[in-house]
């Protein structure tokens, strides 16, 4: 009987009211982070003919989403970024298990050379992008393709050898950065 | 055949695989405003999924049909904003 006063209903009012705006507030909070857009970074370190593909390919596909995208380079991923090693990257013949030839065969001097000749012919053939191709795109299309130091200097590489709109001084630090925003993160 | 809407312009991607009808696609779409139709035309099958994917997930965009002839797959894709 004594809690319902007139005065005990107005206290009771104006917590309801202060507990209703900051739950206003968190939700439109979440709400303007909904807004952002997607987010992915992937570390490309793979520098062969095939592996090349992988990141190029859901890079620029994420871009025509208006996604924020981020491919990072270290190791041979860099080779992707070289300007005169982008467009010769080979593919291995050995340990291949889905190619016909023996190990002992791939192993032979200019198997490389054979095995990449024969899949540039069928990326040519089936009207695949070439490597090339896709980095253009991607650079076109606001994707952000990182060179790693590191990989830099341990292979001797000059910011002058790679292809031009390439990002570099960046570190694991920056990878993991966009890592920790990013909605899907991938190693290829 | 005909489509109960305008065409605004074409874009041939016949030849061309993953990625390049999404890809080429967003690109032509960016020139476009508002309500204008974008037709694509496509020899990559796996286009049918990839732009109808595409489509639902991209705000400024709606996919009107997707006309499957032969080999030849036809898109239409409104700019909606």
């Amino acid at each position: 009987m004594s809690t319902d006063t007139p005065a005990g209903e107005a206290a009771d009012a104006a917590t309801l009211q202060a507990q209703i705006q900051d739950l206003e507030e968190r939700l439109a909070d979440v709400e303007a982070e909904d807004d952002e857009s997607m987010k992915m970074t992937i570390v490309a370190t793979k520098g062969s003919l095939d592996m090349a593909y992988p990141p190029l390919i859901l890079a620029s596909t994420a871009a025509a989403y208006g996604w924020d995208v981020v491919v990072f380079h270290t190791f041979w991923g860099l080779d992707v970024l070289h300007e005169e090693k982008a467009d010769n990257l080979k593919l291995s013949a050995v340990g291949n298990p889905n190619m016909s030839v023996p190990n002992a065969l791939a192993a032979l001097p200019g198997m490389d050379a054979l095995a990449s000749r024969m899949l540039r012919k069928k990326i040519d053939e089936n009207g695949t992008a070439t490597i090339q191709e896709l980095i253009d795109l991607s650079l076109e299309t606001g994707v952000e393709l990182q060179a790693c130091q590191m990989t830099m200097e341990l292979l001797d590489y000059e910011e002058s050898d790679l292809i031009d709109g390439v990002t570099t001084d960046v570190g694991a630090a920056t990878a993991l950065n966009h890592m920790a925003d990013a909605d899907i993160q991938l190693l290829v | 055949m005909s489509t109960e809407y305008d065409i605004t312009t074409t874009l041939d991607v016949k030849g061309e695989n993953c990625p390049m009808p999404v890809v080429k696609t967003r690109q032509r779409v960016d020139d476009l405003t508002e309500g204008e139709v974008l037709e694509v035309v496509a020899t990559d099958s796996g286009s049918l999924s990839d732009i109808d994917g595409w489509a639902g997930s991209t705000p400024d965009v709606e996919l009107l049909d997707q006309v499957e002839d032969g080999d030849v797959y036809t898109h239409y894709v409104r700019k909606t904003e």
